[in-house]
């Protein structure tokens, strides 16, 4: 930052922003995450080897512990896996993998839940009571259970797991959308809006859901970290991804097989990375719902 | 309230008809029926004559209402794999898993409780700070990688516990279970601590936010007024107030757990009906799989509809707020 804070116009964004680093372990946690989306996405530049790519595996190498030196020459510091790849590139290409998959499905489900919550608002009547019924009915099962209905009906793939995870989580969007929907339906803008003879998609899309983006944004950011964990278990199970779309879940699932003869690292270091993108995720969307809730507003 | 309670039932059945229609199309329109329903080895004329006598060169409706049927009968067809009838294999895998998420529920409270009093009562203290990071990691922590650090931990470099299997198991009371020997209850320990895990966070959660809240009404400080010693003012006063949330949640969690026994099962190799079910899965045991997701669907039906008639019935608001819906 340079120059005094004081001399700048206050926008909304810096006044977030101001607001979002008084907790500092919010701000920690958001590095954290930066940090990792960074190094997966430099994963193919920054990594030794290609963990996937045949010519650069030495299967001599398989179950080295950490810190270990491969037939290649350079220090493996997270050990390898089985099939002899190095475990700190295989883990930046899974975090590659995993988030892709988180964000896709978190992106879709929101998109989805967002529209049908709206619509639920803003038509009201019996359409709202029979969509919100709907909702209500299957967030009374666990979103595992319904994950699983559907792999089990799919099959496995990153497709599918997607399709799969926003079948489970859209009705958490399409519940915040309508709470939110139908308090700002009642203001008097839209009524104004309504007077204007706008377009009922006009009204919807352009003055409803700007106004529902925030707490849109809080639950995003909560249910991205459990679309994550969710496919990482269904991957884990062998249910989820295949060997050939390698998330943090199929790495961990992988090691679990040397577990018993005490080589915790091949599932250890997958599972560490994995455990701080979650929290990492939860703490920043902690913090954006007490910045973003109009209700804590000093 | 009898319209209430009608109404939902009606809902009920509309929830398993739709469920039973998803399932029943999802693995035989989107899937090869053919693949699924008959065993890879089968040879050609076996092939023919499966689908003859499993109906499925009939029109698709007239295949569902046969499926129906069967449904309503209680037959699932025969798993592949034990040439047995689906329905019965997993309600013989059905016992364990219970038992499994009933000693974990004992733990979340055993466990959660006095934490949850801990950093309710003194919530300055590091210990109190300690525990509630601690319950933000335990709602964080990947399940199934908990369970393999367990595995690692106790069984591999302890080699305190077991890591895989029900142990011996008896009978006592008419029930059997592992509960009722010593080897049973060495290895049920790490899967009930592994599946407890979100829910021991969950009851500190509640308890410490009770407690707090608790703390500042009247009638405990009249209870302290009156002199009561603090032992019986927290365990009684203060406890007997708290307990109605934290009952009321593990009630409801009580179905997650069964539906999250599937992961834990699998990794510690539980003999329960969620391993049944990814072992099915993986095999393409398919009369298993729609067996096991028709059963849990009316498992979960059945418990929403038992939770909504009691809420309505515990709190009128619940009905009427229903009516205008």
């Amino acid at each position: 930052m340079s120059g005094p804070a004081e001399t700048r116009a206050e926008t909304p964004f810096r006044r977030f922003w101001s607001e979002f680093r008084e907790s500092r372990i919010a701000v920690a946690a958001l590095v954290l995450f930066t940090a990792v989306v960074v190094l997966a996405v430099l994963a193919p530049w920054i990594t030794p080897q290609n963990p996937y790519d045949l010519a650069q595996v030495d299967v001599l190498d398989g179950k080295l512990p950490p810190g270990s030196k491969a037939f290649a020459g350079y220090t493996m510091w997270l050990g390898s896996d089985g099939a002899g790849r190095d475990l700190y590139s295989a883990i930046l290409y899974g975090i590659r993998i995993s988030l892709t998959v988180g964000f896709a499905a978190g992106l879709i489900a929101l998109m989805v839940g967002a529209a049908v919550g709206l619509v639920a608002a803003y038509a009201g009547g019996r359409a709202d009571a029979l969509i919100m019924r709907a909702v209500d009915i299957q967030l009374s099962f666990p979103a595992v259970l319904i994950a699983l209905v559907l792999v089990a009906i799919l099959g496995r793939g990153v497709d599918k797991i997607i399709i799969a995870l926003v079948a489970a989580q859209w009705a958490y969007y399409a519940r915040t959308v309508r709470a939110t929907a139908l308090v700002e339906s009642a203001k008097e803008y839209v009524e104004a809006a309504r007077c204007l003879a706008l377009s009922h998609s006009r009204i919807v899309f352009r003055h409803v859901l700007p106004n529902c983006l925030a707490p849109l944004i809080v639950i995003g950011t909560v249910q991205t970290a459990s679309a994550i964990a969710l496919e990482s278990t269904l991957s884990f199970l062998g249910v989820g991804l295949r060997q050939t779309e390698p998330s943090l879940g199929v790495l961990i699932s992988n090691g679990s097989e040397y577990m018993m003869s005490g080589r915790y690292w091949i599932s250890f270091f997958p599972g560490l990375a994995l455990l701080f993108m979650i929290v990492s995720i939860n703490l920043v969307g902690d913090q954006l719902r007490d910045v973003l809730n109009p209700r804590l507003k000093r | 309230m009898t319209a209430f309670v009608i109404r939902r039932l009606m809902q009920a059945v509309l929830v398993v008809f739709l469920m039973s229609l998803i399932v029943f199309f999802g693995v035989n329109v989107i899937g090869d029926p053919v693949d699924m329903l008959i065993s890879p080895d089968a040879d050609q004329s076996e092939i023919e004559r499966t689908i003859r006598a499993l109906g499925l060169d009939r029109p698709i409706g007239e295949q569902y209402l046969y499926f129906l049927k069967g449904v309503a009968s209680g037959d699932f067809g025969n798993s592949f794999i034990f040439g047995e009838p689906a329905l019965k294999l997993i309600l013989q895998h059905m016992p364990a898993t219970v038992e499994l998420a009933l000693v974990s529920l004992i733990m979340a409270v055993i466990l959660g409780i006095p934490l949850g009093f801990i950093a309710g009562l003194h919530p300055e203290r590091r210990l109190s700070r300690g525990i509630m990071a601690a319950s933000i990691l335990g709602f964080s922590l990947p399940t199934f990688w908990v369970g393999l650090m367990l595995i690692m931990l106790f069984a591999v470099t302890l080699g305190w516990l077991p890591s895989t299997g029900r142990g011996d198991t008896a009978v006592f009371l008419g029930v059997e279970s592992s509960l009722w020997t010593r080897d049973g209850l060495g290895h049920i320990f790490l899967p009930a601590l592994n599946l407890a895990l979100t829910n021991i966070s969950l009851v500190i959660r509640l308890t410490r936010a009770g407690v707090r809240e608790t703390m500042h009404q009247d009638y405990i400080k009249f209870a302290r007024a009156k002199g009561l010693p603090e032992s019986r003012v927290v365990g009684v006063h203060l406890m007997k107030n708290i307990l109605i949330p934290i009952v009321t949640v593990l009630g409801l969690e009580f179905g997650g757990l069964l539906a999250f026994s599937v992961v834990t099962e699998t990794i510690f190799a539980w003999p329960g009906m969620g391993k049944l079910l990814i072992d099915s899965l993986l095999q393409l045991d398919r009369p298993v799989v729609v067996a096991y997701l028709m059963i849990i669907v009316l498992f979960f039906v059945i418990i929403n509809l038992v939770v909504d008639i009691l809420y309505s019935a515990l709190d009128p608001r619940v009905r009427l707020g229903d009516r205008d819906a």
